[in-house]
């Protein structure tokens, strides 16, 4: 939208004749295109860029609870940065993002697409199912962390009263350093079924029937017709759901927070977690500022394909 | 020496009339007086239960009270946003080992500029709220952890209430059957985590400037032999000390390390008999606890009139009068040393809370505004250590060399 602004205005100029009239009316139009856009850019630069900004100065200063009363945030380079880098816990963190968020996508995608194409069939009750599905979404983060947590609970959770009654001995789901991250993916992958299943529903919508007509009278069908229609079909709509659930996994705390804190042992901290005790918690907002940056670069980079992929798709 | 201080001493000086007829109006019940106009803004993390107190203490100081009671999780950061925009309340409660950090920060007033001292109350008390020589809390009550036990499992089992590590060991391991464990404590990767540790670790004379050294490591290898012998389930390690009480209520746990805040729920709760003692040391000698409790601060306002008032009332939150009332509201031990004796005579269930207080420490007695980071460090190297990731004296060592 700024791009066609701003080749509006640019274009202004150089259609303008000699015209004294004509080219108070272009200006006019110009005055009138900038106010157009100027809510996005107040918005954005706001809500967006300010804090984006604050958070990279932030970065590179001592900023402390000292800071909020004093003013005093003195510049200390790249020392958060070095820190950062530095901790052991780092590059733990690292690898329990990357875990986590290829776990997550990965499972909420086959899942959420499984179930998109089995309720593609109408069958008595399936509008009420579907919309039964949407529940894991509607429900407060928190309150369904803390329902996952007595359900996940080794001694008298309800999980592992079921597994017990066949003989499997009590699972150490979040007790255990190996486990306690299977057990978070698993819960964010029950989060984020609904939002796969949906809009990968609605991407199925959209492919013409005649396409599988036509296709059948061909010899394909079931698996074939999968491959040679309907993925082609839904691609784009495909590549959105994973770019969009990678971002939004990417900056996940809650349900981390609400499960395990993080621990144990620090065995499901990720960027997004550890970024959030350092600035909430131990107060350190220069380090706390220096990691969100590092999950800042990494959200960017898969934004940056968002974009890529969704022009790339409005093109064809 | 500094400007500020000296200007502020002059106000109190220059505003004693002032006090004193305010002093004489709430006593002689008229309206009149200099600051019996004022309204002192007070924040906290309490109940409305607190208001009350508030009220008694606004009457004897004239003043009128505006009460905020915000979410306790969201104090910290809600004080740091008004430090910055210079909108802190007049009258601020602080978890007291915050009150070194935030007085770090300039953003509270020493109360020893108002006359105000820590005679007479337990001596943790002072070490927690006092920042380079001045105080800037009063905690008019506190609280610690002890070991409660159910003496109906106990007294089945033919065992006695726990005084050393050996004892607790061999009871730990003789209540557990079936279902039930014979001890609980919180082991959580939080500061609550930390909080139940220390008394091991303190009592068995760790210390938080080095913490891998042979006493702690002895502590945590205690911690863990009761995990170990399951005595001490492995969800420990997940429970906040809400759990733990759950744990004990259920009957799933026949002892447990909690504070005196649970006493409502644990009188609530049907055919349960419980009592307590203090934490068991190796050797019996007395446990050092950690020092709980919330403490009163007065914000640097720039209004000097108010400020003094604000002192006033923290001073009457402060009195032995006062700290009997707000135990008997709250179920924690007045921190004044006479006047918790006595309430510890009419209410046997915070006897041991009482006792432990005594000889408690304060977190930030010895790091100050650092402690945060030594107590990181603190429940890292218990998490390591009980799931086993590393064995007591490594996962100790790991943790203090982790730089954040």
């Amino acid at each position: 939208m700024t791009v066609s602004a701003r080749a509006g205005v640019a274009a202004g100029p150089l259609v303008a004749s000699g015209r004294p009239g004509r080219s108070r009316a272009r200006l006019a139009s110009g005055v009138t295109r900038w106010l157009f856009i100027a809510p996005a850019v107040v918005f954005v630069a706001v809500f967006f860029g300010y804090p984006v900004v604050k958070n990279v100065l932030m970065s590179f200063q001592d900023y402390t609870t000292r800071t909020f009363f004093t003013g005093e945030a003195p510049w200390v380079g790249l020392a958060n940065y070095a820190q950062t880098f530095g901790s052991a816990v780092f590059t733990t963190t690292l690898v329990n993002t990357a875990l986590f968020t290829i776990g997550s996508i990965v499972m909420q995608f086959v899942i959420g697409l499984g179930l998109a194409l089995f309720f593609r069939r109408n069958f008595p009750l399936s509008g009420f199912l579907r919309g039964l599905l949407l529940l894991p979404w509607l429900l407060p983060l928190i309150a369904s962390s803390a329902v996952w947590k007595w359900l996940l609970d080794q001694d008298s959770g309800a999980i592992n009263q079921f597994l017990g009654l066949f003989g499997v001995p009590a699972v150490p789901w979040l007790v255990s350093p190996g486990l306690a991250l299977v057990a978070v993916i698993g819960v964010n992958i029950w989060l984020g079924i609904p939002f796969n299943t949906t809009i990968l529903y609605s991407g199925l919508q959209s492919v013409p029937p005649e396409l599988y007509e036509a296709a059948s009278l061909d010899g394909a069908t079931g698996v074939k017709a999968f491959r040679y229609v309907t993925w082609p079909s839904i691609r784009s709509v495909v590549s959105v759901v994973i770019v969009l659930g990678i971002v939004y996994t990417l900056k996940v705390v809650d349900i981390i927070l609400g499960l395990t804190g993080g621990g144990p042992a620090n065995s499901t901290q990720t960027l997004a977690t550890n970024a959030y005790h350092q600035s909430f918690v131990n107060f350190e907002f220069g380090i706390g500022a220096a990691i969100s940056n590092v999950l800042i670069v990494v959200s960017f980079l898969f934004a940056v394909v968002y974009i890529s992929i969704s022009r790339k798709a409005a093109d064809e | 020496m500094n400007p500020i201080r000296i200007i502020a001493a002059a106000a109190a000086v220059a505003l004693v009339p002032v006090a004193l007829t305010a002093c004489s109006s709430g006593s002689g019940g008229g309206g009149g007086g200099g600051g019996g106009g004022s309204t002192l803004t007070i924040e906290d993390y309490y109940q409305a239960s607190y208001d009350p107190i508030y009220q008694t203490c606004a009457k004897q100081v004239g003043a009128k009270v505006k009460i905020n009671h915000v979410a306790g999780a969201g104090l910290i950061a809600k004080v740091l946003q008004q430090a910055s925009s210079r909108t802190l309340p007049d009258v601020l409660m602080l978890d007291n080992p915050d009150v070194q950090q935030i007085a770090a920060s300039g953003a509270l007033a020493p109360l020893n500029d108002y006359g105000l001292n820590a005679d007479g109350l337990v001596p943790a008390v002072k070490a927690a709220n006092s920042y380079k020589g001045d105080l800037y809390g009063l905690e008019p009550v506190t609280n610690s952890i002890a070991l409660y036990y159910n003496k109906k499992l106990l007294s089945d089992a033919g065992v006695t209430p726990p005084k050393t590590w050996d004892e607790l060991r061999a009871a730990a391991k003789k209540l557990t059957s079936g279902k039930t464990y014979g001890f609980a404590m919180s082991n959580i990767n939080t500061y609550e985590g930390t909080w139940q540790f220390l008394p091991f670790f303190w009592s068995n004379g760790g210390d938080e400037k080095d913490i891998a050294t042979p006493q702690a490591t002895q502590a945590l290898q205690f911690v863990l032999d009761l995990q170990n012998d399951g005595a001490m389930s492995k969800s420990s390690i997940n429970w906040a000390q809400a759990d733990v009480d759950n744990q004990f209520i259920a009957g799933k746990a026949a002892m447990m390390i909690n504070g005196p805040w649970q006493l409502p729920s644990l009188n609530a709760a049907k055919g349960l008999e419980f009592d307590s003692v203090p934490i068991p040391t190796r050797t019996g000698d007395p446990t050092v606890a950690p020092l709980g409790g919330e403490a009163f601060t007065v914000p640097q306002t720039r209004d000097k009139d108010r400020m003094k008032l604000a002192a006033k009332f923290v001073g009457c939150l402060s009195s032995a009068k006062m700290q009997t009332t707000i135990a008997g509201v709250t179920g924690n031990v007045p921190t004044n040393e006479s006047a918790a004796d006595e309430w510890a005579k009419s209410h046997p269930q915070v006897a041991s809370f009482v006792t432990t207080v005594k000889t408690a420490r304060a977190r930030t007695g010895e790091l100050g505004p650092d402690w945060p980071k030594a107590a990181t460090k603190i429940y890292t190297a218990v998490q390591l250590a009980l799931t086993g990731k590393a064995a007591p004296s490594a996962a100790l060592q790991q943790a203090q060399s982790q730089s954040q």
